[in-house]
């Protein structure tokens, strides 16, 4: 059972969140000029990285608010938590799994 | 009377106290403190079990949880399958037998409780022998908030096993003196017989507490039997210690063969002696404190047998002393006996080959291949391994966040060496946190311990002419051998699991606690690779097996899934209804009368409502306030229609749709004031719009000024549906002009009743005159009783879910969810008109003009009436087609679409249903076909609306 | 007021309460006003027209005249008011937040209270609640919304020894959760209730 910080409430248990998928996939300005392409790319199609991912989180069971999260996809550890109005942080180094370095 | 192998004296045992037991139908005694294991060996008694699939003699073969061979039934208190002879304690009324392969689940409801508790710590400490006590007291010293957990029934770990000494005091004193500290401190936890079986993420750390198994019938009912305690932990020192290593030779599954250390144990703990005349196989020095114990214990011990070429040159003194004969440079290659061992095959050995042998008598051969440290919560928290050439020993490999290994586990196995690492480990967990170790944590003085000649790593001893490992047991529950793996080998697997699976080797209930190491040093060995290139297989939870039960836990009965229910609900089972689940929630399905079944009742619930007067419950109904100056704009954005230019003291149908443009709910929006709405939602909608609501306003629009709030459970809803409507709620609320005049359809009003607010809506579900009552549900049975007065006049009949689905069906009304998936537009039901053509966007618009949602064939919402008036469609029923000239297509035959509502009309006085059919609009007199039972049954083909569709009642 | 019959949905659980020992006790709350407070942001403004400082560090609450201020979320509260009525309640907070672009609702009836108190609160709450409840975390003033057992709850921390502990849960999940909790103190209740 992971922990995740909801930048409000502190960390709980996962199962009182509710996963977003994607973050920063703004709903466009515009959908009626949209080709059926472009805008079938926003309704159906997300990033499936490997590695570090900018992802929405909700704390359903907490304070209900939305969050977006830097989670590794290959070792789930959450990386950074960060409220909507918060910028993107960059998204560089890789991974600090839980391992340490030292032997 | 003592049983035979009783010692005189010594033991951890209540000798004063008898206790007795059954064991395969021979009524035996022990003492408390005793496991059966130890109870049945000081009777004697070794073998216990015939294995799995060879139904080979097993019997007692190490002294705990790490054993592969002593598995029993419990018949009482209570029957369960496959558990340990080694780790049931003792109690007066055991009932247990010899595992004949296989257990038997209990035939009758388990009736002892099962719980949880969750438990926050600074430092979880996990094992309380001598670097787990040593962790625990410098952990709490230091002020921390601590757990200790330990598996065993008293802490001690290793102590308990041996003579070892402490501050030139029996070991013991020092483990009393260290449970009374952490005793006396307030913010520690200790916990016996409690087994740390997962370590997860974010130090969390999974454990079972056997509360009240050791008691027997005498268990209080009242308290939980097992508890699983959820650990967070921010720190956790695992001190589990370390198993003991078999080597593997033919026909090592002997009853009487048993781990050198279990001896030890069982002589030391239990006061057992395990047989009369013993052999000692070992490549390390451990074994030599076991055979010098169990000879001044009285044993006589036939020979030493040690694999290295000069033995242990520091313990030969020892043994000479003692009349042991030692036999460096030799091996056992094999043992003879029937159901017990009666000799030992000896041969010479040396640079890897086996010379010629002789038989040693002994009813007992005690084995010892060395140490592997128990690093299963490690693993299991993703830490990796490395292999220790000296120990021959997987240890841990790199320093995890959170986690640190102390003592044997670590692969420390000296007693000074294991209390100084426990330390170390506490305050490396201490510093880590920001905790200050406390300035004294003084730790007791373990006598110097010489060190020990280097270990051979020994996995098996080599095939000797003429044997090809088919008796040489690696896995003895899975009755998997050097054979088994050579063959799996043969079949091409490379790789330690998959060799795991081929063989089954460590899937049984010791999970390899024996078999797992050796399996990679012999595959390995076959192999012609370093054991460290072959790796060990993954260690999953649970360490021991847990029982379902407990972690079911308190999650049974009527615990297991929350039931909601309405303020009216101890109301409608006086009235005797029929309860439907709908999500949570248990809603009156129908309210049968003697003799009546659920078509009866419902054909009569029906008929009351359309042509007197019906009333629901309909508080489970998703209810939304929405306010604020940009309330119209959000649900401008939301709806499919124009939300903005209700008028207040209006009510309006809208449809919801994802950006895909499919429907995701439906229901009415009541205008409260400029700046505020109620929505209405379905009851299954409720939580999932509400959040819908939540996550546009919070993610895409946090500039408007709207909030949304769930008022759910702050109204009841109770419909008043029929053409005597107008005269029940007139007769009720005298304030309100009920006229269609002063109060059309889809519009509300409020009014009070006795000073409680109340708001009354003609909103109908059911397209007859009807009201909606709103009230606050502190007050919803007082209002439900005023309404069934006022209505008894004219026969009001309450009225449950399946009577609704009927009268909305009727009307061609979907559910969304049943008459929809996630594949229906609001075009395919036919509310085109609920979709406006003037706003410049709303959710799902855009995706409303994509080429696949004009295709004429899409499947749309249709009526379906039974040609032969009598066939209720089953609900989920494929609409299959003719071939023009009549024939069915050949298979597969194409899918017109299904059946999604399927009711009996009393207003129809027929059957009929609701599907959704490619192209159905243009089908509309058409007849289809549904298989129903392997016939085909015509129907004819109608528009959704089936009943008075000009809606001239609705609107009356 | 009104004179209409209130109900309670706990009204039949109230004998299986009254077993309960000293030191688990379960006391159905009486009815109060609550009012779900939405504004953001928070300034002296809207202190001055609520007439409390509503509490910004979450999981928190304080008291506000005859009630308390919970904190629900960075612009989300729980107003509740012993001496008015659920609309009159509702119709003040309205008006003192709807000009600061705030909102005010009713919710009276979404939940209801059950107090707990004794030194045994805390063993039955950690038995279904996740988060951590030691009276140094968890004092007077905390709050928390998170679940106990399967229910969704707001727990407030009325004491500073975790022995008095005020559950909200939704009036639904009401029957579920005084079983729950029944269930969860049967192992401290001397003479067991089966």
């Amino acid at each position: 059972m992971q922990l995740i910080a909801c930048p409000w409430c502190g960390p709980r248990e996962e199962v009182e969140f509710h996963y977003g998928g994607q973050a920063h996939v703004p709903y466009p300005d515009s959908p009626a000029e949209l080709s059926d392409e472009e805008w079938a790319l926003y309704v159906f199609f997300r990033d499936n990285t490997k590695g570090r991912f900018a992802e929405r989180w909700n704390h359903t069971t907490g304070c209900r608010r939305w969050f977006n999260a830097i989670r590794d996809t290959t070792t789930y550890r959450f990386e950074s938590v960060y409220r909507l109005d918060d910028p993107k942080p960059p998204v560089t180094e890789l991974a600090r799994s839980r391992r340490s370095t030292a032997p | 009377m003592s049983p035979p192998f009783r010692t005189a004296s010594g033991g951890r045992i209540d000798r004063a106290t008898a206790v007795e037991f059954i064991f395969d139908g021979q009524t035996l005694t022990g003492h408390p403190g005793d496991t059966l294991a130890s109870a049945l060996l000081a009777h004697g008694r070794h073998q216990v079990a015939t294995s799995i699939t060879l139904g080979r003699s097993r019997g007692i073969a190490a002294a705990w949880a790490e054993d592969p061979g002593g598995l029993v039934q419990v018949e009482e208190p209570f029957p369960e399958p496959m558990l340990l002879a080694t780790t049931v304690e003792l109690f007066d009324g055991l009932v247990a037998h010899g595992l004949p392969g296989q257990g038997r689940l209990a035939d009758v409801p388990d009736s002892a409780r099962y719980d949880a508790v969750h438990h926050h710590v600074d430092v979880l400490v996990v094992g309380a022998g001598p670097a787990g006590l040593a962790a625990a007291l410098t952990a709490a010293r230091a002020g921390a908030r601590v757990a200790l957990v330990d598996e065993q029934s008293e802490a001690g770990g290793s102590l308990l096993s041996g003579t070892e000494r402490l501050d030139d005091a029996p070991a013991l004193e020092w483990v009393a003196a260290a449970v009374a500290e952490l005793a006396g401190s307030p913010e520690v936890l200790h916990l016996q017989r409690t087994t740390a079986f997962g370590s997860y993420d974010d130090g969390f750390v999974l454990a079972l507490e056997r509360r009240t198994d050791h008691l027997g019938a005498a268990a209080p009912r009242h308290v939980s039997r097992q508890r699983v305690w959820r650990i967070r932990a921010r720190s956790v020192v695992v001190a589990t210690g370390a198993h003991e290593r078999p080597v593997v030779f033919a026909d090592n599954d002997r009853p009487g063969t048993m781990l050198a250390g279990a001896a030890r144990t069982f002589l030391h703990r239990y006061g057992v002696l395990p047989g009369r005349a013993a052999v000692v196989f070992t490549t390390n020095d451990s074994a030599y404190d076991t055979a010098l114990d169990l000879s001044r214990a009285g044993v006589h011990v036939q020979a030493v047998v040690d694999a290295r070429p000069e033995g242990s040159p520091r313990r030969r003194e020892e043994c000479e002393a003692a009349g042991i004969r030692l036999l460096p440079g030799a091996v056992v290659t094999g043992t003879q006996g029937v159901e017990r061992v009666t000799h030992a095959l000896v041969a010479p050995f040396a640079d890897g080959a086996v010379g010629a042998g002789s038989a040693i008598a002994c009813d007992l051969l005690l084995v010892s291949g060395g140490w592997n440290p128990a690093v299963h919560l490690y693993s299991q928290a993703r830490g990796r391994l490395r292999y220790d050439e000296v120990l021959g020993a997987f240890l841990p490999g790199e320093r995890l966040d959170g986690l640190t290994v102390a003592g044997s586990a670590a692969g420390v196995l000296d007693l000074a060496g294991c209390l100084a690492d426990g330390r170390r480990g506490a305050r490396a967990a201490l510093t880590a946190l920001g905790i200050t170790p406390a300035a004294d944590d003084r730790l007791p003085a373990a006598p110097e311990s010489a060190v020990p000649t280097a270990p051979l790593v020994l996995w098996r001893v080599p095939d000797t002419s003429g044997a090809d490992g088919s008796t040489s047991f690696v896995d003895l529950q899975r009755d998997a051998t050097v054979a088994d793996i050579a063959r799996a080998i043969g079949a091409g697997l490379r790789s330690i699991e998959h060799v795991k699976r081929y063989t089954t080797i460590g899937t049984a209930h010791d999970q390899g606690k024996t078999s797992g190491v050796l399996t990679s040093g012999i595959t390995a060995e076959l192999l012609g690779i370093p054991v460290q290139d072959t790796g060990t297989t993954t260690f999953r939870p649970p360490y021991t097996p847990v029982a379902f039960a407990a972690l079911a836990g308190r999650d049974r009965g009527r615990l297991f899934d929350p039931e909601r229910v309405t303020a009216l609900h101890e109301w409608h089972v006086a009235a005797g209804a029929v309860f439907e689940d709908v999500g949570q929630w248990k809603r009156p399905r129908y309210y049968p009368r003697p003799g009546e079944d659920m078509a009866a009742a419902v054909l009569r619930e029906c008929a009351a409502a359309r042509t007197g007067v019906g009333i629901l419950d309909g508080s489970t109904l998703g209810k939304i306030d929405v306010q604020g100056p940009d309330a119209a704009v959000l649900l401008d954005r939301l709806y499919t229609n124009m939300m903005s230019s209700l008028k207040v003291g209006s009510v309006r149908y809208g449809v919801m749709c994802g950006v895909d443009g499919m429907v995701i709910d439906d229901g009415t929006v009541l205008r409260l004031a400029e700046d505020r709405f109620l929505v209405l939602t379905t009851t299954g909608g409720a939580a999932k719009v509400l959040d819908w609501m939540e996550e546009w306003v919070q993610t895409e629009w946090p500039d408007l000024r709207v909030h949304c709030t769930s008022v759910t459970e702050q109204w009841v809803t109770l419909p008043v549906v029929g053409p005597r409507s107008r005269d029940v709620v007139g007769a009720v609320f005298p304030g309100v002009d009920v006229s269609a005049e002063a109060f059309p359809f889809m519009t509300w009003r409020d009014t009070s009743l006795e000073g409680v607010p109340v708001r009354l809506a003609r909103i109908s579900f059911s397209g007859e005159l009807a009201y909606e009552v709103y009230v606050n549900p502190w007050y919803a049975v007082a209002v439900w009783q005023r309404l069934l007065e006022a209505g008894r006049p004219h026969g009001i009949t309450p009225y449950g879910t399946e009577t609704m689905h009927v009268l909305r069906a009727e009307k061609g009304y979907p559910i969304i969810g049943q008459d929809t998936d996630g594949t229906v537009t609001p075009h395919d039901l036919g509310m085109a008109w609920a979709v406006s053509k003037k706003k410049p966007d709303f959710i799902g618009k855009r995706s409303f003009a994509r080429p696949a949602n004009a295709d004429p064939l899409r499947k749309q919402l249709v009526g379906l009436l039974p040609v032969d008036r009598e066939t209720v469609l089953p609900e989920g029923s494929q609409v299959v087609e003719f071939l023009a000239d009549g024939e069915l297509p050949p298979p597969p035959v194409p899918m017109l679409g299904h059946v999604t509502s399927s009711y009996r009309s009393a207003e129809l006085a027929r059957p009929f249903a609701l599907a959704l059919v490619r192209g159905g609009r243009e089908r509309i007199g058409e007849t289809v076909h549904v298989p129903v039972d392997g016939t085909l049954v015509p129907a004819e083909v109608t528009g959704s609306v089936l009943v008075d569709p000009e809606g001239a009642r609705r609107d009356g | 007021m009104a004179e209409l019959l209130r109900t309670h949905p706990l009204e039949g659980w109230t004998t299986r309460f009254e077993r309960l020992p000293d030191t688990v006790r379960i006391t159905v709350e009486p009815y109060v006003a609550m009012v779900d407070v939405r504004l953001a942001p928070v300034g002296a403004e809207a202190s001055a027209a609520l007439g409390v400082d509503l509490p910004t560090t979450p999981g928190t609450w304080v008291p506000a005249g005859a009630g308390r201020a919970v904190w629900l979320g960075p612009d989300e509260w729980l107003l509740t008011s012993t001496t008015e009525a659920p609309e009159e309640l509702e119709a003040r907070v309205r008006a003192a937040v709807a000009g600061l672009g705030g909102s005010a609702t009713d919710v009276s009836a979404q939940r209801i209270g059950l107090r707990l108190t004794g030194a045994r609160v805390r063993d039955v709450l950690v038995k279904g609640c996740s988060i951590d409840l030691h009276p140094r975390v968890f004092g007077r003033g905390s709050s928390a919304q998170t679940l106990l057992g399967q229910a969704g709850v707001v727990l407030l921390a009325l004491s500073d020894a975790g022995d008095d502990v005020l559950v909200l849960v939704r009036s639904s999940f009401a029957g579920y959760l005084a079983d729950w909790l029944l269930d969860a103190a049967l192992e401290f209740t001397p003479t067991p209730d089966r």
